[in-house]
């Protein structure tokens, strides 16, 4: 019987329960036997390939070094660039890169000897609420197979909640974290922005977009975060705040916190499961001593809006890196090379990319500059003001993530708008550049069966540590985080 | 707003993107244009833009060289290469 935690995997390395080499050729067999049902990942490592991680992760080992993570197998979102496998950001573009140097998230996660299974599936370049809109096909919600995991990281999500692999590595630009982990039941965190490296990621916004863990459990997550958070001199918005210990506190006990409820925020999600699931949750965490308050972000109803300005803006500039001249997908005999760019762009990127570059072209375009782009700009500041306001008042926010649970394959595909509508709860914390967490606390009945819902607990700036601690605290109390899907490994063995 | 199709067809050029021959496209982009309007009517007088959320300035760092030369390795992805050199279609004729 192998462990779905790293912190039980640890423990049963250290104990001589398993080998690294057992313990990842399981997880391995789980992930390739799973893909034609779920899809979670577009590249699993050959066999060489992990007996050459695997070696490494042995030799660390040996090391005994505390916090590392030697042999725990893992799952990158395909969107970090690996030298070992090749990273694709779930689009044509990008099918056959294999990139010359290693993200440093990637590349502090393999010091510390973690192996990676494979890449995750993704929407393409990051840009989409559902993983419909990878080039590799959309992946299936391990708790029901016609619903979606989520999106962005909706490889990354179904991988963790289906037992395909320990804890996976994802990004969140807008909700790309969170809002999977809320649907596939597992343990999400945005970071602050600024506290791990964006070096290697492909860039879609760069004033938003952060890696994260996606985990079990809140204590994984803090263990992953250990890993990859901190400054790195190959990017300039990292931050040189020193680094806190997530997991000194992680135990504490909640009495005295002050939690605050954002009323725009409940106003929004209106009566329904999510809202007696938090309420619930609420309840439980009274218990423990927690005060509630309501606080105000009036703001929050413009930030959707401003964020599907900045996005675009950003993204139409980042991914006019791609050229079809120094890497990425060519279009065949070009006339010229006017035609060359144009062809070889619209051939390799799907339509969502497509529309949005073309949005944010569009925001940036001169005389459109000052009321779309800057305009938006400025109601981000409101957005962020309001967060500093209510945060002055209580420890920490407590929001949903989202609507509803999972929704079906092909519900929203038809439009854009109704699609963006998912990271309503998600893209206000993002605009401000605050970290989040995403737990799971309850279910909702859909297709026949329980799908999962999270809560999502919102704290000020490089404030993870407490984060961590209350979602560790909260998964003390409730057994939600540990609830399988139907179709985990786990469950087929 | 709507907008029209020589407009559309204006910000593919400026995209370099082939698509403004795909209708639905449009359609798309009117929607998306439609619901980022609310932002018109938000009073931003006395807000100045944020760029940064945590308005972080430019670090710099010594003007001193770092990296290696390593063309052959970073050319290895790239669609079609000559002599160390990216090629493209003909630009002076």
């Amino acid at each position: 019987m192998f462990p779905d935690t790293i912190q039980s995997a640890l423990k049963g390395l250290r104990n001589g329960e398993f080998s690294i080499k057992e313990l990842v050729t399981e997880f391995a067999t789980r992930a390739r036997d799973a893909q034609p049902e779920l899809n979670a990942y577009i590249t699993i490592a050959t066999e060489d390939q992990l007996e050459q991680q695997t070696t490494y992760a042995r030799d660390l080992a040996l090391k005994d070094a505390p916090l590392d993570l030697a042999g725990i197998p893992l799952a990158i979102k395909d969107l970090f660039c690996t030298e070992l496998m090749p990273t694709t950001c779930g689009s044509k573009m990008l099918e056959n890169y294999v990139s010359p140097f290693e993200s440093t998230a990637s590349s502090r996660l393999l010091q510390t000897g973690a192996v990676f299974l494979g890449k995750t599936n993704m929407d393409e370049f990051a840009m989409g609420s559902s993983n419909e809109n990878s080039f590799f096909g959309p992946v299936r919600n391990p708790w029901h197979k016609e619903h979606v995991p989520g999106g962005s990281s909706g490889g990354s999500a179904a991988a963790v909640a289906a037992g395909l692999c320990l804890g996976a590595l994802g990004t969140d630009t807008g909700g790309s974290i969170r809002q999977p982990a809320a649907y596939c039941g597992i343990t999400g965190l945005k970071p602050t922005y600024g506290r791990t490296s964006r070096y290697g990621m492909v860039a879609y916004a760069s004033s938003l977009d952060q890696a994260g863990p996606m985990t079990r459990t809140a204590y994984d997550a803090a263990l992953m975060l250990t890993a990859i958070a901190g400054p790195d001199d190959r990017d300039s918005t990292s931050s040189a705040e020193p680094v806190a210990d997530y997991l000194k506190d992680i135990n504490k006990p909640l009495q005295g916190l002050r939690v605050g409820l954002p009323k725009e925020y409940f106003e929004a999600l209106g009566e329904g499961p999510v809202l007696n699931a938090i309420m619930e949750a609420k309840k439980a965490l009274e218990q423990q001593g927690v005060t509630f308050v309501d606080v105000s972000l009036p703001h929050s109803n413009l930030a959707l809006s401003a964020y599907y300005i900045i996005a675009p803006a950003e993204a139409s500039t980042n991914l006019s890196r791609f050229d079809g001249v120094r890497f990425g997908h060519r279009c065949n005999s070009a006339r010229d090379l006017a035609d060359l760019y144009a062809r070889s762009r619209s051939e390799g990127f799907g339509a969502e990319v497509q529309r949005r570059i073309l949005i944010g072209t569009f925001a940036l375009s001169a005389g459109y500059q000052d009321a779309f782009y800057k305009q938006a700009q400025r109601v981000r500041r409101l957005v962020k003001n309001d967060f500093i306001d209510a945060l002055d008042q209580v420890d920490l926010l407590l929001a949903p993530v989202t609507l509803g649970a999972a929704f079906r394959l092909g519900e929203k595909t038809d439009d854009p708008v109704s699609m963006y509508k998912e990271d309503l709860f998600t893209i206000p914390v993002s605009l401000a550049g605050l970290p989040a967490i995403s737990v799971p606390c309850g279910t909702a009945d859909a297709s026949g069966t329980s799908l999962p819902l999270g809560m999502q607990l919102i704290g000020n700036y490089f404030d993870e540590a407490r984060l961590l601690n209350v979602a560790h605290q909260w998964q003390q109390l409730t057994d939600w985080h540990s609830r399988t899907p139907p179709s985990s490994a786990r469950e087929m063995k | 707003m709507n907008i029209s199709d020589e407009q559309l067809a204006q910000l593919a050029v400026l995209a370099r993107l082939d698509c403004a021959s795909d209708m639905s496209l449009r359609d798309d982009v009117d929607r998306i244009l439609h619901f980022v309007e609310q932002l018109q009517s938000v009073d931003t007088s006395q807000t100045a833009p944020l760029l940064n959320p945590l308005e972080m300035t430019q670090r710099l760092r010594p003007d001193v060289v770092t990296e290696p030369d390593d063309r052959e390795r970073y050319q290895k992805c790239a669609p079609l290469t000559e002599a160390g050199l990216f090629l493209v279609p003909r630009v002076v004729e």
